[in-house]
């Protein structure tokens, strides 16, 4: 079966070179306009955060984040994506007085997804030394783009709650508990519509509430009648190989039209200039 | 705490100011209570002085003038009983539903060992109640912050060495404001299974366990076939381990055939280690032995799905092995997200254009052949 998808790209480019290469410069402009999240007017600042994936402090987009904290604190926050967002995290953390300090240290800034696996970070110092004479460090970490869909074997990034952890990593023991400001902002670029087809049902969003150990199952409960395999397989197979109703039917309807409107006036055109 | 090294004062009367102005500063609705060691006692006889704490602001609503009063009385005196106070005020502070926290605010090293004040923290830990110990050490002394070190991180508590007035107040009411957040139901506590028959079934939710470096925790969740499964796991480090370490979870079959794995790997210094899976059904469930699921008995059959939490943590020599290390599980079940089946529909702008050319470019032959073939048989 030949993927559409694909055919359409390559086409796309023999025929429309010109606005491909358009599209791109439009992509390489929009590109470093925004390396530094700007925080959204009016937004309220932060100021705390979390010691853990439970009690992360919930924050936006465009939302700054002040607070004081201390050297070996672990700071938690979280924030929501949707498909095709791709998430810039900026992180500056004032250290504390050089003279205090003995040594060099290494910061970490982590992200985890809805289900607290470890996301990938793209772009930024994930993990900077400051020296030992460093008055500040600063941390970025640009996420890759929400998909809408995913295999449940695959790690890649969707909707849902995703959390940020920024701790010290490595430092001299004498350094711990000194204090520490630090600042964060998270920022949003639109990826583009989302090209992915299938969607996730429930975003990657935890439950909170502690849960309830079920005893056991009723083993005497008898067996429903459940439907066969077979009865299930037929029901489905009339709509099996018709894709649901989505906005490629649309497209591509349309797309329809336009060629039959495009071959009649192309048609015509070959016998108007008869006339 | 009679040095005077805090911008020139005692520690006692930075303690007692920055005490103050928090009660002041706490949310009506806080429960809060008092609990001093080492501040009666002023003689020389160990034993006694290392019994020497006492509860001098019971665990209730705040009463402002009752707690000020008592802050004001404070002395120090000679011995720390680190451990026994920590004992006496997780009692002081009973069980419930919620996290309990407790602030540790010391200038001096534990001096009554045993019981040594680390090995209390973690047994207390252990026991159940959700209990988070913040330390603050008021002296910058290499003692006294290992011991407090070693308690924060065996409750899961945060450690700030306070080197000014100001840094003392602050940090306590940021604990406070963290208390006020964090007054949520605490996390089921459960005990994982040695294998997967007969081990623990859970439904969605959050779960704590402790397992032992390189024991296997097994749990059984009912997934449906149009359902997926989604666990998360945290492992927590409580007490020093080596350098590198790892955390795996498993979905398994109650066959043993593995579904799906999780794993996360690190190395050096943090507070947790996590990692999750999904899983759903691809195919229905041909398992005669399937239970009809809890909702509907003619609906979708629920099978039986095991997931194993393992580690592979070590310790360097003299670490204590039991109680096994925290960790957290959260298990969701929602519905199954089945994969897009490949459309044979296109979309996009693109699309929209190569169409029209494509209609344009035929619509035009037509035409021309049409005309060829109209003047050929004119000709003829």
């Amino acid at each position: 079966m030949i993927n559409f998808y694909d055919v359409r790209r390559r086409l796309g480019f023999a025929v429309l070179g010109a606005s491909a290469i358009s599209a791109l410069t439009g992509l390489l402009l929009a590109a470093p306009a925004a390396a530094t999240p700007t925080p959204s007017p009016g937004a309220a600042t932060v100021n705390q955060a979390g010691t853990s994936f439970l009690t992360a402090t919930a924050v936006h987009a465009g939302q700054p984040v002040h607070t004081p904290a201390f050297t070996g604190d672990y700071l938690y926050w979280s924030f929501t994506a949707t498909p095709g967002q791709v998430t810039e995290i900026s992180l500056s953390v004032t250290l504390p007085p050089a003279d205090q300090r003995t040594g060099a240290s290494t910061w970490a800034v982590e992200v985890f997804d809805g289900l607290r696996r470890r996301q990938a970070c793209t772009a930024g110092a994930q993990t900077p030394t400051a020296t030992a004479d460093a008055a500040e460090v600063v941390l970025g970490c640009t996420l890759r783009r929400v998909r809408s869909w995913a295999e449940p074997w695959s790690g890649d990034p969707l909707p849902g709650i995703y959390y940020i952890r920024l701790s010290v990593v490595d430092l001299p023991e004498e350094d711990l508990g000194l204090p520490i400001e630090v600042d964060m902002l998270i920022g949003t670029i639109d990826g583009g519509t989302s090209e992915d087809d299938g969607d996730l049902k429930a975003p990657l969003m935890p439950p909170a509430k502690p849960g309830k150990v079920v005893t056991a199952a009723d083993p005497t409960a008898s067996d429903g009648p459940s439907p066969s395999p077979e009865a299930e397989v037929a029901a489905s197979w009339a709509t099996d190989w018709l894709p649901e109703f989505s906005a490629r039917w649309v497209w591509t309807t349309i797309g329809g039209v336009l060629a039959a409107i495009a071959g009649v006036v192309g048609f015509s055109l070959t016998w108007r200039r008869r006339t | 705490m009679r040095a005077t090294d805090i911008g020139g004062r005692s520690r006692i009367s930075v303690a007692q100011q920055a005490f103050n102005e928090v009660v002041d500063a706490l949310p009506d609705g806080t429960h809060l209570g008092i609990r001093v060691l080492g501040a009666t006692y002023r003689g020389k006889d160990k034993a006694e002085g290392c019994k020497d704490t006492q509860q001098i602001v019971p665990v209730g609503p705040v009463d402002r003038d009752a707690a000020k009063a008592a802050i004001a009385t404070l002395r120090p005196t000679g011995f720390t009983p680190v451990g026994l106070a920590l004992r006496a005020a997780a009692e002081d502070l009973g069980t419930g539903p919620t996290t309990r926290r407790i602030v540790l605010i010391t200038d001096g090293e534990d001096t009554c060992a045993p019981p040594d004040p680390c090995d209390v923290a973690r047994e207390l830990a252990a026991q159940g109640t959700h209990l988070v110990v913040d330390t603050l050490g008021l002296a910058p002394d290499e003692k006294v912050r290992r011991q407090l070190l070693c308690i924060a991180a065996a409750t899961g508590g945060t450690y700030a060495s306070a080197q000014t007035p100001e840094d003392l107040t602050g940090r306590i009411k940021q604990i406070v404001d963290r208390a006020k957040d964090t007054h949520a139901p605490t996390p089921t506590v459960v005990s994982g299974g040695e294998a997967c028959a007969g081990a623990p079934l859970l439904s969605p939710g959050v779960y704590t366990d402790r397992e032992q470096i390189s024991e296997h925790r097994w749990y059984r969740v009912l997934v449906n076939d149009d359902e997926e499964l989604r666990a998360s796991v945290s492992i927590a480090l409580d007490r020093p381990v080596n350098r590198d370490y790892g955390v795996l979870l498993r979905a398994t079959a109650p066959d043993g055939r593995e579904l799906v794995r999780g794993t996360d790997a690190g190395s050096g210094r943090t507070d947790v280690l996590s990692t999750g899976l999904r899983w759903s059904a691809t195919e229905p469930n041909e398992d005669p032995d399937a239970q009809p699921s809890p909702a509907a008995s003619d609906g979708p059959t629920a099978r039986e799905v095991c997931l194993v939490v393992s580690n592979s943590f070590a310790t360097p020599p003299g670490v204590a092995a039991s109680p096994g290390m925290p960790f957290e599980l959260t298990v969701d079940v929602v519905a199954a997200s089945p994969a897009p089946n490949a459309p044979g529909l296109g979309r996009g702008w693109l699309l929209l254009l190569v169409l029209t050319v494509a209609g344009l470019v035929t619509g035009l032959m037509a035409g021309w052949l049409t005309r060829w073939w109209i003047a050929t048989w004119r000709t003829k």
